[in-house]
C-alpha cells in the first residue's frame, strides 16, 4: 500500500526584545545563572506580570509576514503545571483567544512548484528557566536558572499540510527566515532561539481522515528534524502494515541511534487546566498600530528574490542564494550600486566572499574584511583594465587578508596590468631569443606551444601584462619570423 | 495623655503641635502590644527596632516642616503585605522564613509618606477564612470577648484597631475580609473600587477579586489612608489609571443622597438584632435628608455559589508557586514529585487544601465549562445587577454580616456554615464595587455590630461621605474594649 505522511508543526521563537516580556529584566542570552531576574520573573509572592508592548509590536510584524489575521482581541492564559524551571507553577500563555490566526507562508511544493502551507495560530507566551544538573557524579541535587524565565516567545502551529521531511525543513527554513529578517528572533537553533516540536500521522494515499498522530519534541536542528519525521512516520507505517496500531504519545528523538522513543502516553498527559490570567487585561489591538508596523516593514525574502530576478536579471539560483539572508542581500546591494554588474558581483560574493566566510566558520557577513565598496571597486579595476581576472584573486586574497582597498593593494604589490606594448613586444623578443629550439618547432606546425610562449611572458611579468595583448603578439612574431 | 486609641486625626494634630513625637506614640503603642498581644494574637511580628528607627525618622521629617498627612503615624500591616526585610507569612507556614527582597507598592507608598510600621497582623491562612481560626499561627481573639473569633481573613487588622494596638492597618478583602472582621470588631474596614489600589505585593488569593483597603478606628481615617495608598500603579496591569479623589476633607451632607436597600439582603439567618441596628443605621440616613427606597439584587442568592468556584480556581493556580523549590518550607522527599507533595502537604493548612482541591477540580479538563466558566457567568449577572441598582441610587445599605461576632471553634468544623458569613460581602467582590462596613451600635451582649455601603465603581468618595453624615449623626460611642 502507499502511504502518506501528515506533519503539523510546532516552531518556538526567541524574540529579540532588549527586556523580558512581562517585567523589565534583560532578556538577553548568555549571562551569569540568576543575574536577570527580578521578583516578577522569579515568581516571587504578590509580583505581578505587565505586559511588554515590544513583544506585542514584534508579533504583529509576524503577522503581517506570514499573511496572518490579527485579533482586535486577544487573551492570555494560565497554562498549570509543576516543575522547578517554572516558577509560578504556570506558564503565562494564550489559548482560547490567540493574537493571530489563519496565517501561510509557501514553500516549494514536490513538484517544484510553490506550495502553501497554512498556519493555524500564533500566540505570545513567556519562556520557562533551565534546570542545570552537576556534572559530579552521584550529585542529588539540579540547580535553577531564571535568566530566561519570562523570556518572550511566540509558538508558531502549523496546519497538517506538511508532506515529507523535505517539506518539513522547507517551512521550517522559511519561517526561520523571515522570522531573521524582520530582526524579530535570531533564528539560533543551537541556542534554542528556534526549537521545533512535529506531530506527525500517516495514512492510505488517498484517505482523506488523519490517522492517529505522535508529537515529537525538541528537534533543534534540520538534520535532526527531517531524520526524526523519516523515522516516526516509518515507524507507523511499519507498525500499521503488520497489524499494529499507532499510539497517541508525545515521544522524544534520541539523536545519538537516530531513532524516536515514548516519552509520555496521552493518559499521562498533563492537564494543564487553562483559564484567562486574571493579571492580565485583554490585549486589544488598534488598526492604526497595525499600520504604523506595516509602514517600517522590511522586504521580506520573497518580495526580494523575485526583485533580484527583476531588477537584477540574476538567475533564480543565484537570487535564492542572495536573499537567504538580509545582510547577504544588503551586501550584494551595496556593491552593485557602485559596480553596475550584478551578475559578476553575485559570482564573486557566491564564489569568494561565501568561500572565505565558510572557512571561517560562517560568521555573519557584516563581518568580512572585504567590504561591498572594496569587492566593487576591485571590479572596477577590471573593467577598467587595469588588472586582469586572475590578478583580481591576488587583490582580493590581499584584501580579505589586510582589510586594505583595492587600489591600495594593487599599489603597494605592483599588480597593475602592464598594457605598454612596447615593454610587452620586449619581453616576447626574450623569450623567443632564449627558446630557439620551441620557435623552430613552432614553424614547423607544432602551433601547441602558443601557450608555452605566453606562459614564459606572463611568468617574467609576474602575471601583470594584459593576457589577451601577450597572446597577441607572440603569434605576430612567431608568423613573422623566417 | 492617653495615646493609644485615637483617630489619625487626633494624633496628626498631637505631632504636628509638636506635644508629643513619633517615637513617644509608637513606644506608647508598642507598650500596649507587649501587654495585649499575647491575649489577641493580633500579630504574627511585631517590628519593635524598626518601627523607633521610622519613627526617629518620621520625627525628623516633622520637625523639618515636610510631614505628610500619615507621617509618624504607627500603624499595622497584613501579614499577606510584602515587606522589605521583614518577614511575610501569609499566616502559612509555608512560607516559613520568606523574608522578601522587595516592598510592593502599597507599603512603599506608606513607606514614602512617612507612616511607622508597627509590625506584621494576623490572618487567615492566605486570607481564606471567615473567622482568623486557620492561621497557622493562632487565631486572633475579639478584643470585645476574647471567646469569640474577630471576624477573618484581616482578623489581626481588625482586632489591632479595636484595641488601640495600632492607629489604623491594612488589610485585604477578597469576599468580604476586611468589611466583614471590621463589623466583628466594630471598627471602620473599607474595600475600595477593584484597580482603585495597587495589587503589586499583595500576596496573591484571588487575583480578581482582591483588593487592599484600610482598617480604622472612624469614617475619616478611612480616607485619609485610602488617600496614601490609592492611584494607578504601572507594575498592576488591573490598576486602573483614573484621578483620586479628595478624601481627607470629607462633608457630612447627604441631603438628596439615594440610598437603596436591597430585599435580598434582610433574609432568613440575619440576626435580629443585627437588622434592627441596620434599619435604624437606614432611618439616620432618611433623617438626615437622604431618599431612601427599596431595590433588588434578584442573583443576590448564587453569589456564594460563584464565588467559591471562581476564588478558589484563581487560587489553586496563584499557590501553585509554593513548591519548596525557591522559598518557604521544603520538606524533602525521595525525588521531585515526592518533595512537592510532602512540602504541600505540611505547609498548607486544612481550609486552604480544601480550596485548592476545589479550584483544581472547577478548572479540569471536561468541568471547566460547567463549573468555572458557568461562574463567570453568573458573576457577569451579579455585577449586571449592581449597575441597574445604581441607576437608581447612589449607595446602597445594607447589613455587613448575618450575625455578630460567633464562639471560637463553632463553625471551623462546618466550612459551609462558615463561607455563609460572607453572603452580604462577596456580591461586592464579584461586582468590583468599592464597600466599608461602620460601626452601628452594640448588641445587648456587649459585641459590635455594623453595616454596610456600597457604591458603583470608583465611587469612594460619595460612599465615605455617606458613612461620614452617618457616623457624625449617630454619635455612637466608641468605647474602648474592657480586653479580658
Amino acid at each position: 500500500m502507499a502511504w502518506e505522511m501528515v506533519v503539523g508543526l510546532e516552531v518556538h521563537a526567541q524574540l529579540l526584545t532588549d527586556t523580558k516580556i512581562f517585567c523589565g529584566c534583560s532578556a538577553r542570552f548568555g549571562a551569569e545563572p540568576n543575574s536577570q531576574v527580578c521578583p516578577v520573573c522569579m515568581g516571587l509572592p504578590g509580583a505581578l506580570p505587565v505586559l511588554n508592548r515590544k513583544v506585542v509590536e514584534y508579533t504583529l510584524k509576524v503577522a503581517l509576514a506570514t499573511h496572518c489575521r490579527v485579533a482586535p482581541f486577544s487573551r492570555f492564559a494560565r497554562k498549570n503545571y509543576f516543575y522547578p524551571d517554572l516558577p509560578k507553577g504556570y506558564q503565562i500563555s494564550q489559548y482560547e483567544l490567540p493574537i493571530l490566526e489563519h496565517g501561510w507562508l509557501e514553500v516549494t511544493g514536490a513538484d517544484g512548484g510553490a506550495k502553501r502551507i497554512g498556519i493555524t495560530r500564533i500566540h505570545m507566551e513567556e519562556d520557562a528557566g533551565k534546570l542545570l544538573h552537576p556534572e559530579t557524579p552521584g550529585a542529588d541535587y539540579s540547580l535553577v536558572d531564571l535568566n530566561r524565565a519570562c523570556v518572550p516567545l511566540i509558538e508558531i502551529v502549523s496546519e497538517p499540510d506538511i508532506r515529507s521531511p523535505k517539506e518539513a525543513a522547507e517551512y521550517v527554513r522559511r519561517l526561520r527566515e523571515i522570522l531573521v529578517y524582520l530582526g524579530v528572533c535570531d533564528g539560533n537553533m543551537n541556542e534554542g532561539s528556534l526549537r521545533v516540536d512535529a506531530n506527525v500521522s500517516v495514512r492510505p494515499k488517498g484517505e482523506t481522515r488523519l490517522g492517529t498522530r505522535t508529537e515529537i519534541k525538541n528537534l533543534n536542528s534540520f538534520k535532526f528534524l527531517e531524520q526524526a519525521l523519516a523515522y516516526e512516520a516509518e515507524r507507523q507505517i511499519d507498525l500499521l502494515e503488520t497489524g499494529g496500531e499507532v499510539v497517541q504519545e508525545t515521544r522524544l528523538f534520541d539523536t545519538q541511534k537516530g531513532i524516536t522513543l515514548s516519552m509520555r502516553s496521552k493518559e499521562e498527559a498533563h492537564d494543564y487546566r487553562y483559564f484567562p490570567d486574571p493579571d492580565l487585561p485583554p490585549v486589544v489591538i488598534d488598526p492604526a498600530w497595525i499600520e504604523r508596523v506595516q509602514a517600517d516593514l522590511p522586504e521580506l525574502p520573497d518580495d526580494k528574490r523575485r526583485r533580484f530576478q527583476d531588477e537584477h536579471g540574476l538567475p533564480a539560483q543565484d537570487a535564492d542564494l542572495l536573499c537567504q539572508s538580509r545582510d547577504l542581500a544588503d551586501y550584494f546591494e551595496a556593491a552593485v550600486r557602485l559596480h553596475h554588474n550584478p551578475k559578476a558581483v553575485a559570482n564573486w560574493i557566491m564564489g569568494y566572499v561565501l568561500r572565505e566566510l565558510n572557512k571561517e566558520g560562517a560568521p555573519p557577513i557584516t563581518e568580512a574584511p572585504v567590504t561591498p565598496e572594496h569587492l566593487a571597486g576591485m571590479l572596477d579595476l577590471v573593467r577598467k583594465g587595469e588588472i586582469s581576472t586572475n590578478i583580481a584573486k591576488t587583490v582580493f586574497d590581499e584584501m580579505w587578508a589586510t582589510g586594505k582597498p583595492p587600489e591600495v593593494v594593487v599599489e603597494e604589490k605592483g599588480l597593475r596590468q602592464i598594457t605598454d606594448t612596447s615593454a610587452i613586444e620586449a619581453l616576447v623578443d626574450e623569450v623567443l631569443a632564449r627558446n630557439p629550439k620551441e620557435v623552430e618547432a613552432y614553424r614547423a606546425g607544432k602551433t601547441k606551444l602558443l601557450g608555452f610562449f605566453v606562459g614564459q611572458v606572463m611568468r617574467a611579468t609576474k602575471g601583470k601584462a594584459d593576457p589577451q595583448a601577450v597572446n597577441r603578439l607572440v603569434r605576430e612574431k612567431l608568423g613573422a619570423g623566417p | 495623655m492617653d495615646l493609644v486609641g485615637r483617630t489619625i486625626r487626633e494624633l496628626r494634630a498631637f505631632l504636628d503641635r509638636g506635644e508629643v513625637t513619633s517615637e513617644d506614640l509608637v513606644r506608647a503603642y508598642l507598650d500596649r502590644i507587649e501587654g495585649w498581644n499575647p491575649r489577641i494574637n493580633a500579630y504574627i511580628t511585631v517590628t519593635a527596632e524598626l518601627a523607633l528607627e521610622m519613627a526617629r525618622a518620621a520625627d525628623r521629617r516633622i520637625r523639618s516642616g515636610q510631614a505628610g498627612p500619615l507621617t509618624g503615624i504607627p500603624v499595622g500591616l497584613k501579614d499577606l503585605l510584602i515587606t522589605e526585610g521583614v518577614r511575610t507569612t501569609c499566616g502559612s507556614r509555608i512560607l516559613e522564613g520568606f523574608v522578601p527582597p522587595y516592598d510592593g507598592t502599597v507599603v512603599a507608598r506608606l513607606r514614602q509618606a512617612g507612616a511607622v510600621f508597627l509590625g506584621k497582623l494576623n490572618m487567615d491562612e492566605f486570607a481564606m477564612g471567615s473567622s482568623n481560626e486557620t492561621s497557622a499561627f493562632g487565631p486572633v481573639r475579639n478584643p470585645w470577648d476574647p471567646e469569640r473569633v474577630p471576624g477573618g481573613s484581616s482578623g489581626g487588622s481588625a482586632a489591632a484597631v479595636a484595641a488601640g494596638l495600632a492607629a489604623a492597618a491594612l488589610g485585604s478583602d477578597t469576599g468580604g475580609s476586611i468589611r466583614q472582621p471590621a463589623a466583628l470588631c466594630g471598627v471602620v474596614g473599607l474595600k475600595p473600587t477593584y484597580g482603585r489600589v495597587s495589587r503589586y505585593g499583595l500576596v496573591a488569593f484571588a487575583s480578581s477579586l482582591d483588593q487592599i483597603g484600610p482598617l480604622t478606628a472612624d469614617v475619616a481615617d478611612a480616607g485619609w489612608v485610602l488617600e496614601a495608598i490609592a492611584g494607578h500603579d504601572p507594575l498592576d496591569s488591573t490598576s486602573i489609571d483614573r484621578p483620586v479623589p479628595a478624601l481627607r476633607d470629607l462633608q457630612p451632607e447627604v441631603r438628596g443622597l439615594r440610598v437603596g436597600v436591597p430585599r435580598e439582603y434582610f433574609i432568613e439567618g440575619l440576626d435580629p438584632e443585627v437588622e434592627a441596628a441596620v434599619r435604624r443605621a437606614v432611618g439616620v440616613l432618611e433623617d438626615l435628608g437622604a431618599e431612601v427606597r427599596e431595590v433588588s439584587l434578584p442573583h443576590t442568592g448564587y453569589a456564594v455559589a460563584t464565588y467559591y468556584l471562581i476564588a478558589p480556581a484563581e487560587a489553586s493556580s496563584n499557590l501553585a508557586r509554593y513548591d519548596g523549590v525557591k522559598y518557604g518550607l521544603r520538606v524533602a522527599g525521595e525525588d521531585l514529585i515526592d518533595t512537592y507533595r510532602k512540602t504541600r502537604a505540611a505547609g498548607f493548612g486544612p481550609e486552604v487544601k480544601r480550596r485548592i482541591m476545589l479550584g483544581t477540580y472547577a478548572l479540569s479538563a471536561g468541568y471547566y465549562d460547567a463549573y468555572y466558566l458557568k461562574a463567570q457567568k453568573v458573576r457577569a449577572r451579579v455585577a449586571e445587577d449592581f449597575r441597574r441598582a445604581f441607576q437608581q441610587v447612589d449607595v446602597i445599605a445594607c447589613p455587613t454580616t448575618p450575625t455578630p461576632a460567633f464562639r471560637l471553634g463553632e463553625k471551623v468544623d462546618d466550612p459551609l456554615q462558615m463561607y455563609l458569613n460572607d453572603i452580604f460581602t462577596i456580591p461586592a467582590n464579584l461586582a468590583g464595587l468599592p464597600g466599608i462596613n461602620v460601626p452601628c451600635g452594640f448588641t445587648a451582649q456587649g459585641l459590635p455590630m455594623g453595616f454596610q455601603l456600597l457604591a458603583g465603581p470608583f465611587e469612594e468618595e460619595i460612599l465615605l461621605r455617606a458613612a461620614y453624615a452617618y457616623e457624625q449623626a449617630a454619635g455612637i460611642k466608641r468605647p474602648k474594649p474592657a480586653l479580658g
